[in-house]
C-alpha cells in the first residue's frame, strides 16, 4: 500500500557533498568606463560554466565542486582556454556528457579565436584518459551533438534552472 | 415563450387543463409528439412556477411522477418540468422526497444526455436548498439514491455540481449512514484531478476549479480519513508531478478537519512520503507542499486534546522526525543537511510543544557540532541552523521565564555567536551578528553582561575596514534593532565611546586628515544614526551630531566637503528613525532646525569669507541640509508644524532671526530683497520645508511669498536659486486649494513665463519654470495642465530650448525626490502617467510627422520619455499605433532616444510575442545594428532584446537562427566584459531555439 522506494534509489551518490555558490561578480567601475577593455580572466570563463546544470542532482557543477575557478586557465592575448573539472566520484558514469556540456557552453560562448581544452582533473578519474580523448576529438564532439539523446541532455544541462 | 405563459397559466387555473394548447399531445400514442407536448408544458412552468397555487403544484406534481414511466424519449421533457417545480414555493411538505424517490427509482440518469443529468442535479440542488429537513427525513437512502445517480458521471460541468452536492451532504450532515465509502468511493475516483479544458471552451470551467471542489469533498470529513490517506500516500508516491502536489496540498487540507485518531495508523508511511520528497525532489514546489503537509500534520497532532492514559502521537511523530533528520545535521557539507534542517523546523515551526520537543533536541546537538568542526564554512552551515531554530522560538510567548527553553542554553549560545563574530570568515561573523539579534530580542534572556559584551563587539564591528563593508552594515543594523530593546545599555556603553570618538576627530585640528582618520569619523557618524532607534537615544546622539556640526563652523574642527555631508546623511537619518514616535519627531525639528538655519544665514553673510562657510553653501552640502529639514518636517502633525511655520516664513520674508541660536550677525537676512547671491541660494532650505508641510497648514503671507518666489525664479545669473524657487512655487501650487486665489497664481505663473520666453536674458528660467508649474498642475489633474503642457510640446520645435523641452518630459514623468513627492503631501493621482499619456502621445505622434527633419529626434526623445515611464500594461493596448514610430526611433542616431526606445520594446516582447512577431525582420535587423554601438549601454540594452526575441513563438524565429548565431559571435569578443554577458546569454538562447531538451 505504502510506496516505500522512490526514484531517489537511483542516484550514484544520493547525499553528495555541496559547496557554496559565489555570488555574482560584483562590477566595478572600471567595468562601467566605456573606454576601458576588459580582457577575458579565468573568472569571466568559470562563471560561464559555473552554472550549468547536473545532469542527475538538481544543483550546479559549481555546487557539487565539479569546476572550481583555479582549474581555469585563460589568456586572452594567446587565445587559449583549458578547463579542468573533477567528477564527484571516480566511477561517475556522467563524466563524459559532464564535459560535453562544458565544452559546448564554451563553444557557444567564447569568440571563435579561442582554441579550448577540456579534460578531467588528473587522476580523478577511473577512464580519465579515454574520456580526455573523446572530448579532444572534433569530431567525435560534433558527432556527439548530432544524436537527438545526447542534445537534448546536454541542452537541459545548459538551459537555466526554472 | 413568454407571451404563451400567461394565458396558459390562466386556463390552466380557470378551465382546467383540457384546453392548455397542446394538451391533447399530452396523451397522443406517438412518444416524440408526447414528449414535445410535455416540453411545452415544462418550458411554460419555468416561466411561471413562482405563481403556481399549492393545488396545482400537486396536481402536476403527480402528473409529471407519473411521466417518469414513460418513454425515454420523453424523459428529458419530464425532467425539466420536475426541474420547474422544485423551485415552486408552493410544493406542499412531501412532495419533494416523493419526487426524488420516482427519480432514483425510474430513471437510469448516466444514460441521459449531458444536460439533462444537469437537469437531475438541479433539482437535487434545488431540494437540498429548499427542503433540508424532509430530505433528512429520508435518511440514507437520499444518500444512497444519489450516489447512484452520480455514479459513473464524466461530464466537468456536472461534476462541478455533483462535488458541491456531496460537500453539502457531508457539512450539512445528511445521513450517510453505512454508504461512507460509497460515497468516497463516487468521489475519490477522480482523484488527482486529471482535466485539460479544450481550446475555446465556452464553459470556462479550469482545472484548478475542479481540482478545488473535489479536494473541498475528500477534506470535509475525518470520516473520510480510512479510505482517503492510503490513496494520498499512493498519489505521493506515484512519479506524477501535479498528482504529487494535489495530494500533499490535499493533505494539508484534511488536517484542518482531522485528529489524532484518524492519523494514527499512516503517520509512518505519511512522514516517510514527506521525508522523501524534501529529500530527493528536482522540484521547489514539491518541496514547498512536502513541508507544508508537514507543518499542518504536526499542527493537527499538537491540537488534539488527550485522555491522561492515551499515548501522545505528536511525542512519538517528532521522535520518528528527530531520528531520521537528527544524523544529517552533523555533516554540514552534504546536501541532505539543509533539507533535514528544514523538516525540523517546519515541525517546530507547528506548535509550542513541537517546537520544544525539538529545540530542546537538536540545540544542544548543535551547539556539540559548533565545536566539533573548526572549518567557518562548517560552523557557518551549523550556526545558520541554529539561528533557524532560535527564530522559531520568537513565534511562541512563554509566560513563566523558568519555562523558556532557551534559559538554559543561554551562556553557551552566548559563547558561541562572540566566537563566530570574532571569526576571521564574513560570512560566519555575518551568521553571528544576526544570532546576536534574534538573541536579543527574546525577552529577558541576555544579562546586563552579555549586552556589555556584545556591545563591545558591535562597536568594534561598526569600525571594521572597507572589505568587510557587508559585515559592518549589519553590525549597525544589529545594533539599531538592539538599541530598540535596551537604550539603557547602549546609552550606557556604547554612546561614551562613539562620542569619544567623535571629539577624537574634532581635537585632531593639526593634522591633515589621511584616508584613516576620515573614514573613522564618517564610520562614527554612520554608528551614531544607526543606533538611534530609541527615543532616549536620539535625545543624546542628535546634540551630539548638531554640536559637531556647530564645532565645524566656529572653525575649532577642520572639515571638509565630504565630511559635512556625512553629518547631514546621518542627522537624515536620524529623522527618518524618528518618524514612528510624534514626541520624536517635534524634539528633532524642534532642535535641528533652529541649527540648521542658523549656520546657514551665517554662512550667507556677505562678510563671511572663512573656507568651511563656503562649503556650507555648495549645492550639494545645501541639498543634503534640505533633505535633512524636510525629513524633519514631513511627519509633524499639522498643529507642531502651524508653529514652526510662524517662524520659518518670517526669517525669509522679514529676515526676523529672533528664533535662530546665536543670532548676532553682521547683516540682515533678506534672501528675496537685496542683490546679495549667496542669501538666495538658501531658498532652498525654504523649500524643503514649506514643501514638506502638511496639506492643510497655513502659510502666513501667502501672497508675498508667491510673488517673491516668482520673480527670483526668472532671475538670470544663478540656476542653483532660480531652480529652487521654481520648485518651491511648483510645491506650494500642487498642494493649494482650488479656487479663486489658486487662478491668481496661475494667471502670475504664466504672465511672468510668457514674459521670460519672449525675453532673450532669461528664455531659460522661464522654461524651468514653465516646466515645474505644468508638473505640479498635471499630478493633481488640473484643468489649465493641458494648456501648459502644449506649450512645452511647442518648445520642441524651438531651436534653442526644443532639446531641453525633450528632457522635460522625463521630469514631468518621473517621480522627484525633494518636492512633489507623495510623502511630503502633495496633490500626486496615481493615474497620472497614464493620463498624461492618454492626452498627449497623440499630438506628440502628429508633431514628429510634421515637424521639420532637424527637430523630429526632439519629439521622438519626448516620446520616448513618455512612454518608458508608463507602465507596461497600459502601454501594451496602445502598442500597434506607436510600434512604426518606435522601430522608427530605433534608426534615430541619439544614443539617449535608441535606449529608452529598447528599453520600451524589450517588456513588451515578453508580453505580447505575437503583435512583435509582425516585425521580426526590422527587429533582428536593428538590434544587431544596434549591438555595435559606440554606447556600451545601447549594445547591452540592444543584447538583452535580442535575448527576449527568444520568447516570440519559434516558429518565426527559426528561419534567421542561423544569420542570428553567426551575428552574435561578434559581441562575444566586445572589449567590455558587460557588454559580453549579454551577449552569451542571448547566444545561448538562440542555441536552444527548436532544439530538443529546451
Amino acid at each position: 500500500m505504502v510506496g516505500g522506494g522512490g526514484s531517489g534509489g537511483l542516484l550514484e551518490n544520493a547525499n553528495p557533498l555541496i559547496y557554496e555558490r559565489s555570488g555574482e561578480r560584483p562590477v566595478t567601475p572600471g567595468e562601467e568606463d566605456e573606454q576601458v577593455p576588459d580582457s577575458i580572466d579565468a573568472r569571466e570563463i568559470f562563471d560561464l560554466i559555473r552554472s550549468i546544470n547536473d545532469p542527475e542532482h538538481p544543483l550546479t557543477l559549481e555546487e557539487l565542486n565539479v569546476v572550481e575557478q583555479v582549474r581555469v586557465q585563460v589568456s586572452d592575448p594567446e587565445s587559449t582556454v583549458a578547463v579542468a573539472f573533477t567528477p564527484t566520484i571516480p566511477h561517475c558514469s556522467m563524466a563524459t556528457l559532464i564535459g560535453l556540456s562544458i565544452k559546448v557552453k564554451l563553444l557557444r560562448s567564447l569568440p571563435q579565436r579561442f582554441k579550448m581544452d577540456v579534460h578531467i582533473t588528473p587522476g580523478t578519474h577511473a577512464s580519465e584518459h579515454a574520456v580526455n580523448k573523446q572530448l579532444a576529438d572534433k569530431e567525435r564532439v560534433a558527432a556527439a551533438l548530432e544524436n537527438t539523446h545526447l542534445l537534448e541532455v546536454v541542452n537541459q544541462c545548459l538551459s537555466a534552472r526554472s | 415563450m413568454h407571451h404563451h405563459a400567461r394565458p396558459s397559466f390562466c386556463s390552466l387555473r380557470g378551465c382546467g387543463s383540457a384546453s392548455l394548447p397542446g394538451w391533447s399531445s399530452l396523451e397522443n400514442p406517438e412518444p416524440r409528439t408526447r414528449a414535445r407536448g410535455i416540453q411545452l408544458l415544462s418550458q411554460v412552468l419555468l416561466q411561471c412556477h413562482s405563481l403556481l397555487l399549492e393545488k396545482e403544484v400537486v396536481h402536476l406534481i403527480l402528473f409529471y411522477e407519473n411521466r417518469l414511466k414513460d418513454h425515454h424519449l420523453v424523459i428529458p421533457s419530464v425532467l425539466q418540468g420536475l426541474r420547474a417545480l422544485s423551485l415552486c414555493v408552493a410544493l406542499p411538505p412531501g412532495l419533494a422526497v416523493s419526487v426524488l424517490k420516482a427519480i432514483f427509482q425510474e430513471v437510469h440518469v448516466q444514460s441521459l444526455l449531458q444536460v439533462d443529468r444537469h437537469t437531475v442535479f438541479s433539482i437535487i440542488t434545488n431540494f437540498m436548498q429548499s427542503r433540508e429537513e424532509e430530505l433528512k427525513d429520508l435518511g440514507a437512502d437520499f444518500t444512497f439514491g444519489f450516489i447512484q445517480v452520480m455514479d459513473g458521471e464524466k461530464d466537468p460541468r456536472n461534476l462541478l455540481v455533483a462535488f458541491h452536492i456531496v460537500h453539502d451532504l457531508i457539512s450539512r450532515d445528511y445521513s450517510l449512514g453505512p454508504f461512507v465509502e460509497e460515497l468516497f468511493e463516487v468521489t475519490s475516483c477522480y482523484f488527482p484531478i486529471d482535466f485539460t479544458p479544450p481550446p475555446n471552451d465556452p464553459y470556462g470551467i479550469q482545472r484548478d476549479d475542479l481540482i478545488l471542489s473535489l479536494r473541498a469533498v475528500l477534506a470535509s470529513t475525518p470520516r473520510f480519513a480510512e479510505f482517503l490517506l492510503p490513496l494520498l500516500i499512493e498519489k505521493v508516491d506515484s512519479e506524477i508531478l501535479s498528482a504529487k502536489l494535489d495530494s500533499l496540498q490535499t493533505l494539508n487540507a484534511c488536517c484542518a478537519v482531522y485528529g489524532q485518531k484518524e492519523l494514527k495508523d499512516f503517520l509512518p508511511s505519511l512522514w516517510a512520503s514527506i521525508r522523501r520528497e524534501v529529500f530527493q525532489t528536482a522540484s521547489e514546489r514539491v518541496e514547498a507542499e512536502g513541508l507544508a503537509a508537514l507543518h499542518s500534520l504536526t499542527a493537527c497532532l499538537s491540537r488534539s486534546v488527550l485522555r491522561a492514559d492515551a499515548e501522545d502521537l505528536l511525542n512519538s511523530f517528532l521522535s520518528n522526525i528527530l531520528q531520521d533528520c537528527r544524523h544529517h545535521l552533523c555533516e554540514p557539507d552534504m546536501k541532505l543537511v539543509w533539507p533535514s534542517a528544514k523538516l525540523l523546523q517546519t515541525a517546530a515551526g507547528a506548535s509550542a510543544r513541537a517546537c520544544d520537543h525539538i529545540t530542546s533536541n537538536v540545540l544542544p546537538l548543535l551547539l556539540e557540532q559548533f565545536h566539533k568542526h573548526s572549518q567557518s564554512n562548517q560552523r557557518r552551515t551549523i550556526l545558520e541552523m541554529i539561528l533557524g531554530f532560535l527564530k522559531l522560538q520568537q513565534k511562541w510567548s512563554y509566560e513563566d521565564k523558568d519555562e523558556r527553553p532557551l534559559s538554559g542554553f543561554k551562556d553557551q549560545l552566548c559563547s558561541l555567536v562572540f566566537m563566530a563574530i570574532t571569526d576571521p570568515s564574513t560570512q560566519l561573523q555575518l551568521v553571528g551578528i544576526r544570532t546576536l539579534t534574534v538573541l536579543g530580542a527574546q525577552p529577558d534572556l541576555l544579562s546586563s553582561g552579555d549586552l556589555e559584551l556584545a556591545i563591545g563587539h558591535l562597536y568594534r564591528l561598526s569600525f571594521l575596514e572597507e572589505d568587510s563593508q557587508s559585515c559592518r552594515m549589519a553590525a549597525l543594523e544589529a545594533s539599531g534593532a538592539l538599541a530598540s530593546f535596551y537604550p539603557g545599555a547602549f546609552s550606557s556603553y556604547l554612546l561614551p565611546k562613539l562620542a569619544k570618538e567623535l571629539q577624537r576627530g574634532e581635537l585632531d585640528v593639526t593634522r591633515e586628515h589621511g584616508p584613516n582618520k576620515c573614514s573613522r569619523h564618517l564610520l562614527c557618524l554612520q554608528a551614531l544614526s544607526a543606533v538611534s532607534t530609541h527615543p532616549s537615544i536620539v535625545k543624546e546622539t542628535l546634540p551630539l551630531l548638531l554640536q559637531h556640526l556647530w564645532q565645524a563652523n566656529k572653525g575649532n574642527v577642520v572639515i571638509g566637503f565630504n565630511d559635512i555631508i556625512a553629518i547631514c546623511q546621518s542627522l537624515q537619518q536620524v529623522a527618518e528613525k524618528c518618524h514612528r514616535d510624534p514626541d520624536s519627531c517635534w524634539y528633532f525639528h524642534e532642535t535641528a532646525l533652529p541649527c540648521l538655519f542658523a549656520l546657514a544665514v551665517q554662512a550667507s553673510m556677505p562678510e563671511d569669507s572663512s573656507v568651511l562657510r563656503k562649503v556650507l553653501l555648495e549645492d550639494e552640502v545645501l541639498a543634503a541640509l534640505a533633505s535633512v529639514i524636510s525629513t524633519a518636517t514631513i511627519h509633524l502633525s499639522s498643529e507642531l508644524a502651524a508653529q514652526s511655520v510662524t517662524r520659518i516664513v518670517p526669517l525669509f520674508l522679514d529676515g526676523n532671526i529672533s528664533f535662530l541660536p546665536e543670532n548676532s550677525f553682521p547683516s540682515r537676512f533678506q534672501p528675496f530683497q537685496d542683490g546679495c547671491s549667496r542669501q538666495r541660494r538658501l531658498v532652498v532650505l525654504l523649500m524643503a520645508f514649506v514643501c514638506s508641510l502638511p496639506r492643510n497648514v497655513e502659510i502666513p503671507q501667502l501672497t508675498q511669498l508667491m510673488r517673491e518666489l516668482l520673480e527670483l525664479s526668472c532671475c538670470p545669473g544663478c540656476p542653483f536659486s532660480s531652480t529652487a524657487a521654481a520648485k518651491c512655487f511648483a510645491g506650494l501650487l500642487n498642494k493649494h486649494p482650488a479656487g479663486q486665489q489658486l487662478d491668481e497664481f496661475l494667471q502670475l505663473a504664466v504672465d511672468t513665463v510668457e514674459a521670460g520666453l519672449g525675453a532673450g536674458s532669461s528664455r531659460s528660467q522661464a522654461f524651468t519654470l514653465l516646466l515645474w508649474v505644468t508638473k505640479a498642475l498635471v499630478l493633481r489633474y488640473h484643468p489649465l495642465s493641458s494648456c501648459l503642457t502644449a506649450r512645452l510640446m511647442g518648445l520642441l520645435s524651438d531651436p534653442e530650448l526644443g532639446p531641453a523641452a525633450a528632457d522635460g518630459f522625463s521630469l514631468l514623468m518621473s517621480d522627484c525626490t525633494d518636492v512633489l513627492t507623495r510623502a511630503c503631501h502633495a496633490d500626486v493621482r496615481i493615474m497620472f502617467r497614464q493620463r498624461f499619456f492618454t492626452d498627449n502621445v497623440p499630438d506628440l505622434v502628429q508633431g514628429f510627422h510634421a515637424a521639420p527633419q532637424d527637430v523630429k529626434p526632439n519629439y521622438l526623445k519626448g516620446l520616448s520619455h513618455v512612454l518608458n515611464r508608463l507602465p507596461k500594461p497600459v502601454l501594451l493596448p496602445e502598442l500597434p499605433t506607436l510600434l512604426s514610430l518606435l522601430l522608427e526611433a530605433l534608426s534615430c542616431t541619439d544614443s539617449v532616444v535608441q535606449l529608452s526606445t529598447l528599453s520600451c520594446l524589450q517588456p513588451l516582447l515578453l508580453e505580447a510575442p505575437q503583435i512583435m512577431s509582425l516585425h521580426i525582420d526590422t527587429l533582428v535587423t536593428k538590434f544587431l545594428n544596434l549591438s555595435s554601438s559606440p554606447s556600451m549601454a545601447v549594445r547591452i540594452a540592444a543584447l538583452q532584446c535580442m535575448n527576449a526575441l527568444t520568447h516570440l513563438p519559434t516558429p518565426v524565429l527559426l528561419p534567421y537562427k542561423p544569420q542570428v548565431i553567426r551575428a552574435l559571435a561578434k559581441p562575444l569578443d566586445d572589449k567590455k566584459r558587460l557588454v559580453r554577458k549579454e551577449a552569451v546569454s542571448a547566444r545561448g538562447e538562440w542555441f536552444l531555439l527548436g532544439s530538443p531538451g529546451s
